[in-house]
């Protein structure tokens, strides 16, 4: 059997696959379908520093091969998640986990990176700047390379453990925005979060989400997604992880042809919550097929 | 929760849009009447969450409108269709409060949910009344089903066609012990009002993933938020907080 192992920022990885956050909750509703020990590790719900409700329902719209959300950043706020959220996950999770954090001022965002830093469970950040379901923070700093740049330096400044940059495909240059997180410190990228969009109900004639629009995710927006990795990962010298409508051990190969060190699967998660142990399960499968014998050989091996 | 195929052994049409589906599968992680199961359906990205209205050990009996793509593919599915479905979700309904006299009041595809709900009421001896709503007399089903569980059982029509003119609420009974029900919002609100002791209510909500996972149907409730899918659909009177 091939190995599957990959180093993600100077962490060994068992294998490439990472449950996106926003779609496997804290871990542990999974932990009670599966031993969620077999995966590389898991993007923790999207924390703040202070709790949050969200958005009014409806929050979710379908789409033709995927979903809109506009969750809003749902979430008990960092103090409680370091209290409740990391006790309960360290009952059935023991690999680092990615924690990843959004704010609305750069401020917060150091704030909650801190605090998070210290936590032993703790492997990587994963610091959100490209969430399209809130307004005056989220997105709006992953939508210039100096605003990203900005919250990439403050969060870099008080923490000690690897910074990776989720970045928004709901811009003009990516590749500009990765490249100034990079020069800013950034330990890692990872992209795509969800594409900007809007479904109207022909019955009431109002959108379908209470929020008017929201992030559209799942099968559809993979191409997208396998261009943007391709865009930055020829772009920069860091690790980039790879998302966005991944369903398959077929399509994980593909983002890591693009340039993927690992790749994070995100919607998938909420129609068959066993598709990370499945894809797992099943990339040696694929890897004998395509004569792979190690995925790192792989990375970026699409020119 | 649990992830399983069923296949389906009947699907009959109950009135002109709501259609009555039996399924046969391993309904072992069922274990509370209130409960749904979520459905995946070819070429369609999320499943369909769908109230449980009656179970045993092999079968499931589940009743659905058709309202949109998903209800009206299913509505053509013939005996021996293979399904995938998420079963075990949502908390349902707590019986032990039910005291001596309990009412239940669905209205429309509410109705479903309180099939179950009766037959073990009964089973417990309890003395049952089913007030059933629905728009008009062309849309009434279930209501010989509930009769032959031994329940006193009310309908009533908006349009007045057949039964009580009106709502649920205008034919509650004078005396009952505690209260259970689903249906739409603007029903609950109004048995909220009505009647007078504790009960219980299921809600309705677009969800992601059915299981507590994504966020997509959070409500506030005076005991905190809470996940429709997860930590409901079934909620107390008690604590439920209505929003503007």
């Amino acid at each position: 059997m091939g190995s599957l192992n990959v180093d993600l920022c100077g962490i060994r990885l068992d294998n490439p696959i990472i449950p996106a956050s926003g779609t496997f909750g804290y871990g542990y509703e999974f932990a009670e379908l599966y031993d969620i020990n077999c995966l590389g590790t898991f993007s923790f719900k999207g924390t703040t520093k202070d709790p949050r409700f969200g958005n009014p329902t409806p929050r979710i719209a379908e789409c033709t091969g995927g979903m809109i959300n506009a969750v809003g950043l749902q979430n008990p706020g960092v103090e409680k998640v370091i209290s409740h959220e990391l006790p309960l996950l360290k009952q059935c999770f023991h690999k680092p986990v990615m924690a990843n954090v959004s704010g609305f001022c750069v401020e917060d965002y150091a704030y909650t990176c801190q605090a998070l830093d210290k936590q032993e469970q703790v492997g990587w950040l994963e610091v959100n700047v490209s969430c399209p379901n809130v307004h005056g923070g989220g997105m709006s700093f992953g939508t210039s390379p100096e605003a990203a740049a900005a919250v990439t330096r403050a969060v870099k400044a008080v923490t000690t453990k690897p910074v990776i940059l989720k970045l928004s495909p709901n811009v003009t240059d990516i590749v500009a925005i990765a490249k100034a997180c990079e020069e800013a410190g950034a330990d890692g990228i990872s992209l795509i979060n969800t594409m900007l969009g809007m479904r109207i109900d022909l019955r009431t004639r109002k959108p379908v989400i209470a929020n008017k629009m929201g992030g559209f995710s799942g099968p559809a927006i993979f191409p997208v997604a396998v261009r943007m990795v391709y865009q930055v990962a020829n772009a920069v010298k860091i690790p980039v992880i790879g998302m966005g409508g991944v369903s398959s051990a077929e399509d994980v190969v593909e983002m890591m042809l693009a340039g993927a060190t690992a790749v994070e699967v995100g919607a998938a998660n909420l129609v068959n919550p066993y598709i990370c142990r499945d894809i797992i399960q099943e990339l040696p499968r694929v890897m004998e097929k395509y004569k792979i014998h190690n995925l790192n050989e792989i990375i970026g091996g699409a020119k | 929760m649990k992830q399983s195929i069923f296949e389906v052994l009947s699907n009959e049409a109950l009135t002109d849009n709501v259609f009555q589906m039996i399924l046969a599968g391993d309904t072992s992680h069922i274990t509370n009447c209130g409960q749904f199961v979520n459905i995946q359906l070819d070429g369609m990205f999320l499943r369909r969450p769908i109230s449980v209205c009656d179970y045993d050990e092999n079968t499931l009996t589940i009743i659905y409108k058709v309202v949109g793509k998903g209800t009206e593919a299913m509505s053509a599915m013939k005996a021996g269709t293979r399904l995938d479905l998420l079963t075990g979700l949502g908390n349902g309904y707590d019986l032990t409060l039910a005291g001596d006299r309990p009412v239940l009041l669905g209205g429309g595809v509410g109705v479903p949910p309180m099939y179950n709900l009766a037959k073990k009421l009964r089973q417990a001896g309890k003395s049952v009344s089913v007030i059933l709503g629905f728009n008009t007399a062309a849309e009434i089903f279930y209501e010989e089903a509930f009769r032959a569980l031994g329940c006193q059982v009310t309908v009533t029509t908006v349009d007045g066609s057949y039964g009580v003119k009106g709502f649920v609420t205008d034919a509650l009974p004078e005396n009952y012990t505690y209260f259970y029900t689903c249906g739409p919002e603007p029903m609950l609100k109004a048995v909220y009002r009505a009647t007078n002791t504790s009960g219980q209510m299921s809600f309705e909500e677009r969800m992601g993933c059915g299981f507590g996972a994504c966020m997509g149907c959070s409500c506030k409730t005076i005991t905190g938020y809470k996940r429709i899918c997860k930590d409901g659909p079934v909620m107390k009177k008690e604590e439920i907080l209505w929003e503007a």
